[in-house]
């Protein structure tokens, strides 16, 4: 670097040694650990490729014995939760065919006029006794409650999660690839497991669901609480505000939108999944609409669709009413 | 007495910001640290006072450091290294429960984009300090009310904040502020989004806000003119260490760096300068007691067609003019009494400049400053005119122009042509 020096620049090239000394020292620092993370890769690649092509690698029994010692040690804790599961599920699904099927539909009805308007809950209820007419009306309230309490597990278990990614950077970057790897696995996979942890029935169903759909819900409430102004909690803040009071009154508020958007996505991918779980004996729709495969009956198959299909449609419009309309323009002014 | 005290205060970011602030600390230079060590120096070395009761402006473009040193003093940023004194009190060294109560009773902030909470509404947004605190619920609705009032948003309390205009938003910010009664206001750019003429009005309120409260407010910005017309002192800041603290008319009339010049140079000077600070020494001046013979000899010899006349101790008498000067000797009056003219405006030496020019304009004499009834000096066209035209320059510059001023003056005094 060529330059002309003041006295006063001359004085400072001591210091202007130092900071390079510094550098020089980072730069070496750098390259050693550029130098020893090459190798280790390089190392490893090499150890794992030949060891992949020499041996098979018995991914299957790993997994098996981790899921045997699962079963062994965990037993009991998983009866817990099956005989909690169940209990949530049966109660739920009794409550919804205590009205004669029509009176419900009319109270689904009334709820969908509450939330969106006259228009909608008058198709619900149509569409509600539709599915009576198809005599689906137990099955689609079997698959109402299944979709209900593992949406409301996956929200349970995913909110906390995502505010707890939003406030920390190291559980943000774990949180994320396990989300991918829970979205990206066929959901048929999550089945096998789950029927040797609870057995055949409704909680497996329940428990792979609230696997398969408790992502979105981890994802966009970490969005939404990321997503408020900064200046609005640096305000909260500056008034000596905890973090706490700051979640509750300020962030958790304004997210909320954007929340319940992941819980519209939460229960519509619930639904699709809880359907896939009839296949093990867990009821409702799904059941249906397995027996119309197995049996190659079009026109059960397509009964079964249909009443998922009113029921998404439902469930859907419901849920995107709760964070839409009310509070989206609020946020949106931020 | 010294209200906040800031300390060889630094705040660096990047990964190396300590080892950055060490190096800068033992005399490195800064563009040498901040290129080969990768991290951001925002505050270097910045010490300053911040007097109980004052405007204290901080003032410097964008990325100057001034917004990250206005959040160390509630350490929304945590100060890199120095100490940050608040009544005695190292804010720096606070634990979170500490530094918590320091925000609840010592300090509030105002911020640039309001801050507001967007679902509570006018009256929720201006007891959160309180709610925070845990006061009751009457207390807060009350404290609340009257900082409305003091705002001038009674009567706004139920509006949700996206129904308000930008100034009365900002104003919601200022009363959640005022509310918790904290001696100190950070004020973040607070009225810098607002539009020209609401951030004057606002400005205006705030001064007259503060001859009643009298808080110590810390007030930041990125323009001058707003930095001359609030503050009672400024430092001016440039990348991330201050340049020059002074007041206003010290920073005008004396810039201490070339950047602070260039600075000036864009300064709405009428705002800024008073009466006082372009007056000049008067010199067509006459004792009441000499007569109409003397006061011709000596409009003759200052080549002046008019004469301030003043009594014992620079008592402003009136004015007189040649013509009946001339009256009165061929009348031979011997005194001046039956020709003075004493309705002529006076203006006041704290008068901004900006107040002058219609009196000015209106008048044929010069303005003649008065102070208790005393004349202090007087102001020409020329000079008034000149006062606000005028380019700053560095230090002993400026005042060379001055003593150029001083001599047109006399010339164009000379040649009123009434």
């Amino acid at each position: 670097m060529i330059r002309d020096r003041s006295d006063k620049q001359v004085e400072r090239i001591g210091h202007r040694r130092l900071v390079k000394k510094f550098q020089e020292e980072q730069a070496a620092g750098r390259r050693r650990r550029i130098w020893t993370r090459t190798i280790l890769v390089i190392g490893v690649t090499v150890a794992l490729v030949w060891l992949f092509a020499r041996y098979r690698v018995p991914v299957d029994s790993w997994v098996e014995s981790i899921v045997d010692w699962l079963t062994d040690y965990l037993g009991g804790f998983f009866d817990f939760i099956s005989t909690v599961v169940s209990w949530m599920t049966n109660s739920l699904e009794k409550a919804f065919l205590w009205p004669s099927p029509l009176v419900m539909a009319g109270i689904l009805g009334i709820i969908g006029w509450g939330a969106r308007g006259f228009v909608f809950g008058a198709f619900s209820f149509i569409g509600f006794a539709l599915v009576q007419s198809m005599l689906l009306w137990n099955a689609a309230m079997s698959t109402l409650s299944l979709v209900l309490v593992a949406a409301v597990i996956a929200v349970i278990l995913g909110l906390p999660l995502g505010i707890l990614a939003a406030r920390n950077q190291v559980v943000s970057g774990l949180v994320r690839p396990i989300l991918d790897f829970m979205q990206t696995m066929p959901a048929f996979v999550y089945l096998i497991p789950a029927i040797i942890f609870f057995g055949i029935g409704s909680v497996p169903g329940v428990i792979s669901t609230v696997i398969f759909a408790m992502p979105p819900a981890v994802r966009l409430t970490e969005l939404g609480i990321r997503q408020v102004d900064k200046e609005v909690v640096e305000a909260a803040e500056a008034f000596g505000a905890t973090g706490f009071k700051v979640l509750r009154s300020i962030q958790l508020p304004l997210a909320m939108p954007t929340i319940m958007a992941g819980v519209n996505q939460v229960i519509m991918l619930a639904l699709s999944m809880v359907v896939m779980a009839g296949i093990v004996g867990a009821g409702g729709l799904g059941a249906v609409v397995y027996r119309g495969v197995m049996r190659l009956d079009v026109g059960l198959g397509f009964q079964g669709g249909l009443a998922v299909v009113l029921l998404a449609i439902y469930l859907d419009r419901l849920t995107a009413a709760l964070s839409g309309g009310k509070t989206g323009d609020r946020a949106g002014t931020a | 007495m010294t209200k906040i005290e800031v300390r060889r205060l630094y705040k660096i970011f990047g990964r190396h910001s300590f080892r950055a602030y060490e190096l800068l600390r033992d005399g490195a230079p800064l563009d040498e640290v901040k290129n080969r060590l990768d991290v951001v120096p925002a505050v270097v070395d910045v010490s300053l006072d911040v007097q109980e009761g004052e405007i204290f402006v901080v003032m410097g473009l964008s990325g100057s450091g001034k917004s990250t040193l206005v959040r160390c003093m509630n350490r929304l940023y945590e100060p890199t290294a120095g100490t940050i004194l608040i009544d005695g009190l190292d804010i720096v060294k606070l634990d979170h429960k500490e530094l918590r109560q320091a925000r609840l009773e010592k300090l509030s902030m105002v911020f640039q984009h309001f801050g507001l909470f967007p679902h509570y509404n006018v009256l929720q947004n201006t007891g959160w300090g309180l709610e925070v605190k845990g006061e009751d619920k009457a207390k807060i609705k009350s404290k609340s009310l009257e900082a409305l009032e003091k705002v001038g948003l009674a009567g706004w309390e139920d509006k949700m904040p996206h129904q308000l205009s930008g100034g009365m938003q900002q104003r919601v910010g200022l009363a959640r502020a005022l509310a918790t009664d904290s001696g100190i206001l950070l004020m973040d750019e607070a009225f810098s989004a607002l539009d020209p003429l609401i951030r004057n009005e606002m400005q205006q309120q705030l001064v007259s806000l503060q001859s009643e409260l009298k808080k110590t407010i810390v007030f930041i910005t990125h323009d001058l003119n707003e930095a001359m017309f609030l503050g009672d002192r400024i430092a001016i800041l440039k990348g991330g260490s201050i340049d020059q603290i002074g007041t206003a008319e010290e920073i005008l009339t004396n810039p201490a760096t070339e950047y602070v010049a260039t600075f000036v140079r864009q300064v709405d000077r009428s705002r800024v300068l008073t009466a006082a600070s372009i007056m000049q020494e008067p010199i067509a001046v006459i004792l009441a007691r000499e007569g109409p013979s003397a006061a011709l000899k000596a409009m003759r010899d200052r080549q002046v067609s008019a004469l301030f006349v003043v009594g014992p101790d620079r008592r402003l008498m009136g004015a007189t003019l040649d013509d009946e000067v001339i009256a009165a000797i061929r009348r031979k009056e011997p005194r001046l009494d039956g020709i003075l003219h004493t309705d002529m405006a006076t203006v006041d030496p704290e008068t901004p400049v900006s107040d002058l020019l219609i009196t000015s304009a209106e008048s044929r004499l010069p303005l003649p400053v008065v102070k208790d009834g005393r004349l202090l000096g007087v102001i020409s066209r020329v000079a008034l005119l000149q006062a606000l035209g005028e380019t700053a320059t560095v230090n002993n510059g400026a005042d060379d122009s001055d003593e150029a001023a001083a001599t047109i003056d006399t010339e164009e005094t000379a040649l009123d042509p009434r």
